[in-house]
């Protein structure tokens, strides 16, 4: 897509970069969380040195095998997910995955999710004492996932009153010292407030939205499809309520936000630009287009030359 | 990017759909296919029902609005297919039976080809379809039409049976499976699972299968599995 001759050197100049808490990512696109594994699957398809980053499938201290049942469920322009945050434990994936990790040109994100208030800050402290011990280089970021609505207890429990997450966000800050956002609910009571609280605790960015609570009901059967009752709402359904939230939020913090909800296309992601974002991740729209990445790196960067953008800069936060 | 040669009806609801395009892939492996742009959301799981030379065939089911979409196709189309992924039914010897149900039989098909020799059971509710396809491969061909089609299949004369089919005769062939170990003839049962996807490359975690040794990616690890390591839970 991207035109030859003068606007491909053009191309080289432009500056899609983004900076937070001394970390820099290449490009504003970031893989969310849940959607994307480690990133080993997608790599089959394109080269994910790529992204601007990856946030991988959400951590807990304990392996979790998720929640039984159905899992996911289409809605009209988005889905609904029940995963309940399987996966492997953060020891495993330390162990297992973070060779691989290694060897990523990406920024790399570890998103840790809990169950109970100590488990949060014991997964902290083991990532932290892993990159501290190892040496290596393989996480770049923390996102403190306190807003999975699909686990019963810890998750989204912290994630809706300010006062009950401040507490967390302040231990997970002291046993830290990686860059850490902190990953907000749209089900919070005042999600600004939310964010205002995450700044002062000393996080380094907030990333935002999860996904919104949400039912489907089997008239049928006559019951939930889900065995938890409700489920996560993602995808291009959710997109205009994820972009006023970003924007409301950046309005009000100084820290970067990491803006995230529906988006599936450069436009959006611009949207989401101006709106405040400094990076954006993209969930769903990896189930639509296995190249989703590759796809709307080349289109943002064609977006650009076509409305004269050299740098996202020239348009973050304009609205 | 495929093209569609042919999207013929065969039986109420069913079609029979033939891509042209370098496809290739395993017996038991599927596509994720997509006719469409963004809505709806999530592209659709089909097994691969043949691979010839010059392109894929599938066989499925009108049962929504994906399928509905699939339906409308004309020769000429264009349709999105990705694949092949996840990991089929293994290249067995022995003494070995298929087993489809309804539209289940469409992994079947490429199977039966590559096992000379096999005994082929086809069972359908109603009017049945591509059932003269399987028969130059097949030692035998069993056809049923209204009632159980695992009725007719003796498990201790086999060493592999693989099923495809409704969830209920997926579980009834476990439990077959099982008695037949039990009275002294072991066999191993393979069933194709259909769980709900997203990606269909093992990253989301939607399609998970309980196994006994834990959590299984039906789209990574499947979605063939062996029928005593799975757990149902109904
Ligand atoms: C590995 C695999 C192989 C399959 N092979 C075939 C095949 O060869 N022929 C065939 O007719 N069908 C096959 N299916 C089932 C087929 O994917 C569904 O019938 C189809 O997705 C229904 O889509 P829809 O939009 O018409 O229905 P809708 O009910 O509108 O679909 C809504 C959502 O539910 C999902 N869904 C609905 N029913 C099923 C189901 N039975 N299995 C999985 N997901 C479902 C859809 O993919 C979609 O995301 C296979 C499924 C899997 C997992
Ligand atoms: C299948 C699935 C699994 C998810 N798992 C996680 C998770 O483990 N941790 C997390 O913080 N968010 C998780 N999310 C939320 C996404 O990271 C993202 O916040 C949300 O889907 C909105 O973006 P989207 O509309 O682009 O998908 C998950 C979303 C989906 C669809
Ligand atoms: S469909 Fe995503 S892991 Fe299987």
């Amino acid at each position: 897509m991207i035109k030859t001759g003068d606007s491909s050197s053009r191309n080289t100049e432009l500056d899609l970069s983004a900076r937070i808490a001394g970390v820099t990512f290449k490009n504003p696109i970031v893989m969310a969380s849940g959607t994307f594994g480690f990133g080993k699957e997608y790599a089959k398809f394109y080269d994910v040195n790529e992204l601007g980053g990856i946030s991988g499938k959400g951590l807990t201290l304990q392996p979790k095998a998720g929640n039984q049942g159905t899992r996911v469920y289409e809605t009209a322009s988005g889905m609904l997910n029940s995963v309940g945050l399987e996966n492997p434990g953060v020891a495993a994936f330390l162990d297992k995955e973070c060779a691989y990790w290694e060897t990523l040109d990406t920024v790399r994100i570890v998103n840790l999710g809990g169950n109970t208030f100590e488990d949060y800050v014991a997964g902290a402290e083991l990532i932290q004492k892993d990159a501290d011990t190892r040496g290596r280089k393989a996480v770049d970021m923390i996102e403190l996932n306190i807003s999975c609505p699909n686990v019963k207890e810890g998750g989204i429990a912290f994630g809706i009153r300010t006062c009950d997450a401040r507490e967390l966000v302040r231990a997970v800050r002291q046993a830290t010292s990686l860059p850490l956002s902190v990953k907000l609910s749209p089900n919070a009571e005042d999600i600004a407030d939310m964010a205002l609280m995450c700044q002062e605790e000393g996080a380094d960015a907030v990333s935002l939205i999860n996904t919104i609570s949400g039912m489907k009901i089997d008239v049928r059967r006559r019951r939930s499809v889900f065995n938890n009752l409700y489920a996560g709402l993602s995808g291009p359904a959710i997109k205009p309520i994820a972009l006023r939230m970003v924007h409301q939020v950046a309005q009000r913090v100084e820290i970067p936000v990491i803006g995230m909800g529906g988006i599936s296309s450069a436009t959006d992601i611009i949207e989401f630009i101006m709106a405040g974002a400094a990076v954006i991740q993209v969930g769903t729209y990896n189930f639509m287009n296995m190249r989703a990445g590759q796809d709307l790196l080349r289109d943002l960067r064609q977006f650009m030359l076509e409305e004269n953008i050299a740098s996202l800069d020239e348009i973050r936060g304009i609205i | 990017m495929g093209t569609v040669i042919s999207n013929e009806r065969l039986a109420d609801n069913v079609y029979h759909l033939r891509v042209s395009g370098d496809y290739g892939g395993e017996m038991g492996q599927f596509y994720m296919l997509r006719a469409w742009g963004a809505y709806p959301v999530l592209s659709r799981p089909l097994s691969i029902h043949q691979v010839e030379d010059n392109g894929i065939e599938f066989l499925y089911h009108v049962v929504g609005e994906g399928t509905e979409l699939f339906a409308q196709l004309t020769p000429g189309d264009d349709i999105n297919l990705e694949g092949p992924f996840g990991s089929g039914f293994p290249a067995v010897t022995g003494r070995v039976a298929l087993v489809g149900g309804g539209i289940g039989i469409a992994p079947l098909l490429y199977c039966a080809r590559e096992i000379p020799g096999c005994d082929v059971y086809l069972g359908f509710s109603r009017e049945p379809f591509r059932t003269e396809e399987f028969r130059p491969y097949a030692a035998k061909l069993t056809v049923d039409v209204g009632g159980l089609i695992l009725d007719n299949v003796d498990f201790a004369e086999y060493d592999h049976i693989f099923v495809c089919g409704p969830h209920p005769m997926l579980k009834a062939a476990q439990l077959k499976g099982i008695a037949a170990a039990t009275s002294g003839s072991p066999v191993n049962v393979y069933l194709s699972l259909e769980n709900r996807m997203a990606c269909g490359i093992g990253a989301c975690l939607v399609c998970s299968v309980s196994c006994k040794d834990g959590q299984r990616k039906a789209c990574a690890d499947g979605p063939v599995f062996l029928a005593e390591e799975v757990v149902f839970h109904d």
